[in-house]
């Protein structure tokens, strides 16, 4: 069996939105029939790049998430949908028929992830297809992974022991987005955004030098995490459970040790922690 | 009819062109047989990097289908309603009267007409015309072909360009290092290789990759950047706004009050020259002049020794971050990016910019540039590239249907009046000007220190301006003034051709419609401008040639500009002067046979396969940027444009002692007394800083505003709408695609401004509506909003002083110069206040 999936490195992505726009060229005013009716010129996102800004300056996080359609394997949109509107094609990609879909809204309703666009015009659903009339004519990928400049998009046959996203899917930990939706997609992502808490350590008595070296310990929700500081004071532990309590812990010879509990509702700059010499 | 596909080229990479019924369905990263490519590898340490056989395109180019069919075409010749070249001109309407539709004979008619009377009345000096950069690719359509062959013939008066993006390298940085014939910046030849191997960490200052590219070469080198990660490079990031390629470097951010970076320079060498931990070998070998630098760096010779402490209350940052940050770099091998092309960056684009420029010189200097992993590195170029067929670039003179010997007849101009960019609307209004400076000064230090007068003496004011497309609106400084000098009636005629209409465009009396490079044939390599930028095609990792195929017909009523310069040329008698017997394609053909390709392909071939790429040789030999200085070599890179390369002295640099000088020789001869380019450089606070009493009161933020993420300068903004879909380069409300302006929650709280609200950004020298963006990462007090909005939309059009909802953040900037002999723009120098627009 072919199972086309992809698999998206959130390390790898800098937001440039070619994604996006290769997406946007391939579809908007060019009909793929049976696959997909043309896309308008705007309000659409196919393939759309989330922005996710984390932290406080002036320890700040950027990332992006690419955000196709996931390609679920119990898709919400197929059940959803009257006369086998939607379907799942042979390699594995979600189909919504453009002529069986007209009229259909219930479609867009049925995505948890909001990745299908309804066509007020068409009066269809529409969402990503993989570019599936394109991998019809022999080509190796999407527009969207042709497009990325560093690889982040990853694409293949995920029954494919020899794919590199066989391989990659085997030896990086792999994740949903949301995976409480339940749905069990075939889009995954390495290194999904979580919750980070960061500082910076200084030493009260040398506040004109960077405390490096400064022990510091993070405990709660099962897990224990250990770091020192580096050359300018400064530590972080990131991939951090959302709404958990942790305590962290800061030692340093010949200094009064600190603990400080937090809580991930959002992420946590603990800012200047400042240590007391005994 | 069937889809056809073709191939061409743009400012950010190659593309296949998918055209049905006349119009284009896609544009694909150029597609080619992957036999083709051959990709080099580097190996560093366990690790194996090698390019994939694809090519990464900017993100606008994604769009370039609605660039080119878009609305914003200048569809046919126009003439400004009240504009009657033989009656009323009404040049006070400039930028505010609507314009009607023209035949081509007519306005051919009008244009030569103007061009005969004035050059009669007052002779070719009275004539002036200038372009902007980048708005197509291709030689033979290049603004340095068939816009200066003509105006060269006309004898007009050019504007010599300030060097806009890398001011304080152009004028600073050459009197440390030379590098003159680049204009500055260094040369880069396989530092990709050099830093994966041998680098330990990378400042980047004043930096930005992943948003400026490297200029050219589209995304290519963004995998080189996810590589550094890789590989386990650590990164600084030095800048008031916490950018984008920090976001993917995720490194440590360091941000200063705007106008105090060589402050923060001054304290690294003043952390280093007292716990010595600098290279006293090489400063004693490779440089002159240090005793004197570090005479001012102790306090020595002002009483202020420079320490992390004196520096941390100018930038705002902790002392100790300073200390720990010099280190760092000293006890690792340390790559300096100061700009996208190893030089460039906001941080010398202000006042006294030349000084932080010397200073990240001499840092390096100080560290043993040139050494295994310590150089001045943009990240942007400097991949394996085959330097041994030569290929014309527009930047070589040979590549210029304007200059090139492969010309039966070409056009000197005898006119020795200039114009200096910057400060054109000033010449126009308030003559006389001044300046220093030949323009962008490649061919030696000396051209920096001649002196021009507008009007020269012997020479007319300019009476018609000839302008090719234009946004300084978005892109020069207190950009008001364009608006005053258009409405002035010393200027009696206005002309302005260009594919698109952009911010001056209607401040034209007659329009004329260009097309693109896809609607004519050309010839280019990506990334390769030559000339000043020799081998910028190492910015990619293939050197891929391209036979610019006609995908389209010429929209609407637009022509090619060599067309439309011969239609001209021909009713003032010149056609053959023009075109020198020749076609545009004869021009691609003579090109063809003026480089080396013929060595590797037949013309046949190159027409019919539309591109070449030219691969590394398999005995490839890295000679990495200034490791012969270092080493007290003769120069091994292939840095055509070296002037002591292959001479008795071709193991020194560019200076006059051929050292890297911490006391400059050339400024010692020219300007010994200048305050504000000092022999030896300085920290001076700014003229328009954090400090500047009796300004900072009435407008406490200052104002960054860098090259822009999503278009080129101002091109493709505006004219490709798709891009308004991406919130970091326009924001949609009320129907509106708002231009973004940055600011820290806190300033945000301060003014009641809340994210999404539109904001006026003001000062002495106008109003600009933006769209508040409010986040974690610029620093409070900072406002940050890009440059080059292509947009300019006032609300009251044709006045001056009116309020900008287009972007337009230059209205706001400064006109004064980095200094009282640099003429360079200052745009990171600007105060301002904002405050919630209530319309």
């Amino acid at each position: 069996m072919t199972r086309l999936g992809m698999l998206i490195d959130i390390d790898r992505c800098n937001g440039c939105y070619n994604c996006f726009l290769a997406c946007r060229d391939e579809h908007y005013k060019n009909d793929y029939p049976p696959f997909s009716a043309a896309q308008p010129v705007s309000g659409q996102y196919w393939m759309q790049v989330r922005e996710v800004e984390r932290g406080s300056y002036p320890k700040p996080k950027l990332s992006y998430i690419p955000i196709p359609c996931m390609q679920c394997s119990e898709a919400p949109c197929i059940p959803a949908s009257k006369n086998g509107a939607v379907y799942r094609s042979e390699n594995g990609i979600v189909i919504i028929d453009p002529e069986k879909a007209k009229g259909q809204k219930d479609i867009v309703k049925a995505c948890p992830y909001r990745v299908i666009f309804w066509n007020e015009e068409k009066r269809i659903g529409q969402k990503c297809t993989f570019c599936a009339h394109h991998l019809e004519k022999g080509e190796k990928e999407p527009r969207c992974v042709e497009a990325c400049p560093t690889g982040a998009l990853i694409f293949g046959d995920l029954d494919d022991p020899e794919s590199d996203i066989a391989k990659i899917s085997a030896s990086r930990k792999t994740e949903a987005l949301h995976p409480e939706y339940d749905t069990n997609p075939t889009v995954r992502y390495i290194d999904l955004p979580k919750r980070f808490v960061a500082g910076e350590v200084v030493l009260k008595d040398k506040q004109d030098e960077c405390a490096r070296g400064v022990r510091v310990v993070l405990e709660g929700e099962g897990l224990r995490l250990e770091t020192a500081t580096d050359a300018f004071g400064d530590f972080e532990f990131d991939g951090l459970a959302r709404n958990a309590s942790y305590r962290v812990a800061v030692e340093y010879d010949g200094y009064a040790p600190q603990q400080i509990d937090i809580f991930t509702q959002k992420d946590v700059n603990l800012k200047e922690i400042f240590l007391e010499p005994r | 009819m069937t889809e056809q596909v073709f191939n061409n080229l743009t400012n950010c990479g190659p593309v296949s062109v998918y055209v049905k019924d006349g119009e284009i369905v896609r544009v694909r990263p150029m597609v080619v047989d992957e036999k083709d490519l051959k990709p080099w590898v580097i190996e560093a340490g366990e690790h194996r990097f090698s390019p994939p056989k694809k090519f990464a395109l900017a993100p606008f180019v994604h769009g370039e289908r609605r660039r080119i069919h878009s609305e914003e075409r200048i569809q046919y010749p126009m003439k400004r309603v009240d504009f009657d070249p033989n009656g009323e001109r009404n040049p006070q309407n400039r930028g505010k009267s609507g314009y009607e539709r023209i035949s081509w004979d007519e306005a051919l008619d009008i244009v030569s007409g103007e061009i005969k009377r004035v050059k009669e009345t007052y002779g070719g000096s009275a004539i002036s015309g200038m372009t902007s950069s980048h708005h197509n690719w291709g030689i033979v359509g290049y603004k340095m072909g068939p816009f200066a062959r003509f105006m060269n013939m006309l004898e007009f008066t050019p504007v010599l360009d300030n060097p806009d993006s890398w001011e304080g390298w152009h004028w600073g940085a050459t009197h440390t290092y030379g590098f003159f014939w680049r204009l500055g910046m260094p040369e880069q030849y396989d530092l990709l290789e050099d830093t994966l191997k041998n680098a330990e960490m990378i400042v980047l200052w004043s930096n930005d990759p992943d948003t400026t590219r490297g200029t050219y070469s589209g995304q290519e080198s963004a995998l080189w950047r996810q590589w550094v990660k890789e590989k386990g490079i650590k990164t600084v990031f030095i800048d008031p706004f916490h950018n984008y390629t920090a976001g993917f470097m995720d490194g440590k951010w360091i941000a200063p009050r705007m106008g105090t970076d060589a402050a923060m320079a001054m304290a690294i060498a003043y952390v280093w020259i007292t716990e010595n931990t600098y290279d006293k070998e090489y400063i004693e070998n490779r440089t002159i002049g240090f005793d004197e630098f570090k005479k001012y760096v102790l306090g020595e010779t002002d009483g202020q020794p420079k320490t992390p402490e004196w520096a941390g209350e100018e930038c705002g940052v902790k002392p100790r971050i300073i200390r720990a940050l010099a280190r760092e770099w000293a006890s690792k091998r340390t790559v300096l990016s100061g700009g996208s092309r190893g030089g460039e960056g906001g941080a010398c684009r202000q006042a006294y910019g030349t000084e932080w420029a010397r200073m990240m010189v001499l840092l390096q200097a100080m560290q043993g540039l040139g050494k295994p992993g310590i150089s001045i590195w943009g990240t942007t170029m400097g991949a394996p590239s085959e330097t041994d067929t030569w290929v014309p670039g527009y930047g070589h003179l040979k590549g210029r249907v304007a200059t090139t010997d492969l010309a039966g007849y070409l056009p000197i101009n005898p006119t020795k009046q200039r114009l200096w960019r910057l400060t054109l609307p000033d010449a126009i209004l308030n003559p006389p000007v001044s300046w220093y400076g030949e323009g962008f000064c490649g061919q030696s230090l000396e051209q920096q220190f001649k002196y021009f007068e507008y009007p020269m003496e012997g020479y007319s004011e300019v009476r018609l301006f000839y302008r090719y497309g234009g946004s300084f609106m978005g892109t020069m400084s207190d950009t008001s003034k364009w608006v005053r000098m258009y409405q002035s009636p010393k200027l009696e005629f206005v002309v302005n051709q260009d594919c698109w209409y952009n911010s001056e465009t209607n401040m034209a009396d007659i329009i004329l419609p260009a097309c693109t490079n896809f609607e004519r044939n050309d010839f280019g390599e990506w990334a390769a401008v030559g000339g000043y930028t020799e081998h910028g095609s190492s910015g990619c990792n293939y050197r891929v040639v391209v036979y610019q195929q006609k995908c389209l017909e010429p929209l609407w009523e637009s022509k090619s500009d060599y067309q439309i310069f011969a239609l001209i040329a021909d009713r003032l008698g010149m056609k053959e002067q023009f075109t020198d017997g020749k076609t545009e394609e004869d021009w691609i053909k003579a090109f063809f046979h003026g480089s080396d390709l013929p060595k590797h392909i037949s013309w046949e071939d190159f027409v019919r396969k539309g591109y070449h790429i030219i691969n590394v040789n398999e005995d490839y030999k890295p000679t990495p940027s200034l490791r012969w200085f270092y080493e007290g070599r003769e120069c091994d890179t292939p840095d055509l444009q070296n002037p002591k390369r292959k001479t008795e002295k071709a193991g020194e640099l560019g200076t006059y002692s051929g050292k890297i000088e911490f006391s400059s020789e050339s400024l010692k001869a020219h300007f010994p007394d200048d305050e504000e380019r000092p022999v030896s450089p300085r920290y001076i606070p700014s003229w328009e800083g954090h400090r500047t009493e009796g300004l900072v009161e009435k407008y406490p933020f200052q104002l960054l505003s860098p090259h822009p993420r999503f278009s080129f300068h101002c091109h493709y903004d505006k004219h490709t709408d798709w891009l308004d879909d991406i919130p970091i380069h326009r924001i949609k409300k009320d129907g509106y695609a708002w231009w973004p302006a940055r600011l820290h929650p806190d300033d945000a709280a301060a003014k009641g401004i809340r994210n999404g609200d539109i904001i006026r950004l003001y000062n002495d020298r106008g109003s600009v509506l933006c769209i508040a963006v409010v986040t974690e990462r610029v620093r409070p007090g900072i406002i940050h909003c890009y440059a080059s909005s292509a947009k300019y939309d006032p609300l009251t059009p044709g006045k001056d002083d009116a309020v900008d909802m287009g972007g337009c953040i230059n209205i706001l900037t400064p006109s004064r110069m980095v200094s009282r002999n640099v003429p360079g723009m200052t745009p990171n120098s600007c105060l301002i206040d904002i405050e919630k627009w209530e319309g």
